[in-house]
C-alpha cells in the first residue's frame, strides 16, 4: 500500500513536471491558431516558422553569440583559473569570492548595473554590449570547471618534465592541457548552456539593432498566443533532448575512464 | 613563475574590474546620488515614504516565501521518493531535464494551460466548477514560479537524502520510533542543510522573478525584480532603479546569513 502510494506520488510529480512541455509541444502539430482544441495534424506552423526568414536570422544571431561568447569566456577564464591555482592565502581568497559575486547576483541586477557600466563608458547597446555581458557572466562558471582539474594535478609530473628538460610550452601543451582538458571542456558547455539561456541580462543591454532568440520569444509571448512559439519550443526541446544525451554519454565515457584510473 | 601567473591574471582581473567591481560601485553609486548628480539619500527616503514602494517590497518578500513554501511542499515527498527506489539516476536526469528548457518556454506553455478554456479550466469544469480567470491573478504567478523552481529545491534535498546514514534510520525503528517519529525527530532533523540550501536557491531567484510576473501575473503582482526592471527600463529613472537593487541585493545578503548562520550553532 505504501508502496502504491510512493508510486502514484512519482507520476504525479512527473505528469506535473512534464505536462506544460508536453502541452506545449503537442499543440505546435495542430492546425489551429490556439492552445485550447486540436483541429487536426498539420506542419502548417513548422513551415511558418521555416519560412520566417527574421526568426532563422535571429536563431542564427543567437548560435554565433552562444559560440563566441563561451570561446572567449572560456580562454579568460581558464587564465584566471590557472592564475588563482598559482596563488595563496588572502589574494586567492579574494579572487575567489569575488569570482562568485555574479554566480549568486540575480539576473536582474546584472542586467541593470552592465547597463549603467556600459553607458558609463560609452559603449553603446549593440552586438558588442550583448556579446561582452555574456562573456562576462559565463567567466565564473569556466574558473569554477576549471580549478578542480588544476588541484587534481600531479605536481611531481611537471618537476620530473622539468628535470627531463621540458620547457614551459612543452610542459603547459603536453601536461597541463590534457589533464585539465576535461574541465575545459564542461566549463565551455556550461558557458554555452548561460548563454542560450539567458533573458534577463540580454533584455537589459541590447539596443535596437540586436536580439536573441529568449528576447523575441518574450515580445512575442507578451503578444499572446502564437503557435509559431510552440513549433520553435518543440525544436528548442529535441535539442537539448539530444545535448542532454550527449552529455550524459560524454559523462558516463568519463566515469568509466575514472573507475579504471582510481 | 611569479610573473608568469601575473600574466595569466591579467585578462581575467580586468573582467574583474569591468564587470564585477565596477558594475557594484556604479549601481551603488547610482542609489545614493540625486539626478543632479549630487550625493544625497532622496532616493532611500522616496523609497521609505512611498507606502506603495514599502508595500511592493513586503509583498515581494511574502509571494517568495509562498513560492518557496508550496516547492519545498512538493520537493521533499518526490525527494524521499527518489532517494528510497531504484534507478535513482535516471529519475534524478528527468528532474534537472525540466531547467535546460528555456524559462520562458515554460512560462509561455502556462499561458496556454491557464487561459481561459485551457485545460486546467477544462479539468475544473469536468469536476463541476465553472471556469474562471486563471491568468493573470497571484495565485497564477505563485504556482507557475513554483514549478519553475522545483528541481532546484529537489536536489539538495536528495544530496542529504542521500548521504544520509540509513543505519541511523534503521536503528529509530528498532528502537521503537513509529515512521512519522522516524521521519520528524530523525530525517527531517538530519537533512536540514538540504533544505536550507533548497530554500536559499529558492527563495532569492523568487524576490527578483520579473518574467513570470510580467506574462502570467499581469501587473497585479509586482515584485522587487518587476520594479528594477520598470524604472531601468520604463520609466527610465535609473537613480531609484539602483536604490531597489542595492535593497534587493541588501535582502539578499540578509537572508543568505538567516538561512545559513544557524549551521555554525550547531
Amino acid at each position: 500500500m505504501r508502496k502504491l502510494g510512493k508510486a502514484l506520488y512519482l507520476v504525479f510529480a512527473f505528469i506535473l513536471l512534464y505536462l506544460p512541455i508536453v502541452y506545449l509541444a503537442y499543440f505546435s502539430f495542430s492546425s489551429g491558431q490556439d492552445m485550447v482544441h486540436f483541429q487536426h495534424f498539420s506542419w502548417v506552423h513548422y513551415q511558418a516558422l521555416w519560412a520566417d526568414k527574421n526568426l532563422i536570422a535571429i536563431f542564427l544571431q543567437t548560435i554565433l553569440l552562444a559560440i563566441l561568447s563561451s570561446l572567449i569566456a572560456t580562454a579568460i577564464g581558464t587564465c584566471g583559473a590557472w592564475g588563482i591555482f598559482r596563488l595563496r592565502g588572502v589574494q586567492r581568497k579574494t579572487l575567489l569570492v569575488f569570482n562568485n559575486v555574479l554566480m549568486v547576483a540575480p539576473d536582474v541586477i546584472i542586467g541593470a548595473s552592465f547597463l549603467i557600466c556600459f553607458t558609463a563608458l560609452g559603449i553603446g547597446l549593440s552586438f558588442w554590449s550583448v556579446l561582452l555581458s555574456h562573456i562576462a557572466f559565463s567567466i565564473p562558471i569556466v574558473v569554477l570547471m576549471v580549478l578542480p582539474r588544476l588541484h587534481d594535478l600531479d605536481l611531481t609530473l611537471i618537476d620530473a618534465a622539468q628535470d627531463l628538460g621540458a620547457g614551459k610550452g612543452l610542459i603547459f601543451n603536453q601536461i597541463i592541457l590534457p589533464e585539465i582538458m576535461p574541465g575545459i571542456l564542461s566549463g565551455l558547455f556550461m558557458a554555452l548552456t548561460y548563454s542560450l539561456d539567458d533573458f534577463a541580462v540580454t533584455f537589459f543591454v541590447t539596443g535596437n539593432g540586436f536580439t536573441t532568440l529568449s528576447v523575441e520569444i518574450y515580445s512575442r509571448a507578451r503578444q499572446g498566443i502564437n503557435l509559431e512559439i510552440n513549433a520553435l519550443s518543440t525544436v528548442m526541446l529535441l535539442v537539448v533532448l539530444l545535448l542532454a544525451g550527449g552529455y550524459l554519454f560524454l559523462t558516463r565515457q568519463h566515469d568509466i575512464s575514472l573507475g579504471a584510473r582510481s | 613563475m611569479k610573473n608568469k601567473s601575473s600574466f595569466f591574471l591579467i585578462p581575467y582581473l580586468m573582467w574583474l574590474l569591468l564587470f564585477v567591481a565596477m558594475p557594484i560601485i556604479l549601481l551603488t553609486v547610482n542609489a545614493f546620488t540625486d539626478t543632479q548628480g549630487q550625493i544625497s539619500l532622496t532616493n532611500l527616503r522616496a523609497f521609505l515614504a512611498n507606502g506603495a514602494c514599502l508595500k511592493m517590497m513586503v509583498n515581494s518578500f511574502w509571494y517568495a516565501l509562498l513560492i518557496t513554501g508550496l516547492t519545498l511542499l512538493v520537493s521533499y515527498p518526490l525527494a524521499l521518493v527518489i532517494a528510497n527506489c531504484r534507478h535513482q539516476r535516471l529519475w534524478l536526469l528527468l528532474v534537472i531535464l525540466p531547467t535546460w528548457i528555456n524559462l520562458l518556454l515554460k512560462t509561455y506553455a502556462f499561458i496556454g494551460l491557464l487561459g481561459q478554456h485551457g485545460l486546467v479550466n477544462q479539468a475544473l469544469q469536468f469536476f463541476g466548477v465553472a471556469p474562471r480567470q486563471l491568468l493573470f491573478t497571484k495565485a497564477a504567478f505563485v504556482v507557475v514560479a513554483a514549478y519553475i523552481e522545483i528541481p532546484f529545491m529537489v536536489l539538495p534535498i536528495y544530496d542529504s537524502l542521500h548521504a544520509l546514514d540509513k543505519q541511523i534510520v534503521a536503528a529509530a525503528r528498532d528502537l521503537g520510533a513509529n515512521a512519522w517519529q522516524t521521519f520528524w525527530r530523525v530525517i527531517w532533523p538530519l537533512t536540514l542543510p538540504g533544505v536550507r540550501a533548497g530554500v536559499q536557491a529558492v527563495f532569492i531567484p523568487s524576490l527578483s522573478l520579473f518574467i513570470i510576473t510580467r506574462l502570467i501575473g499581469g501587473n497585479k503582482v509586482i515584485t522587487l525584480g518587476t520594479a528594477i526592471e520598470e524604472y531601468f527600463l520604463t520609466t527610465m529613472n535609473w537613480h531609484m532603479g539602483s536604490m531597489i537593487g542595492v535593497i534587493l541585493i541588501v535582502i539578499m545578503v540578509l537572508v543568505l546569513l538567516a538561512t545559513s548562520g544557524k549551521e555554525q550553532n550547531r
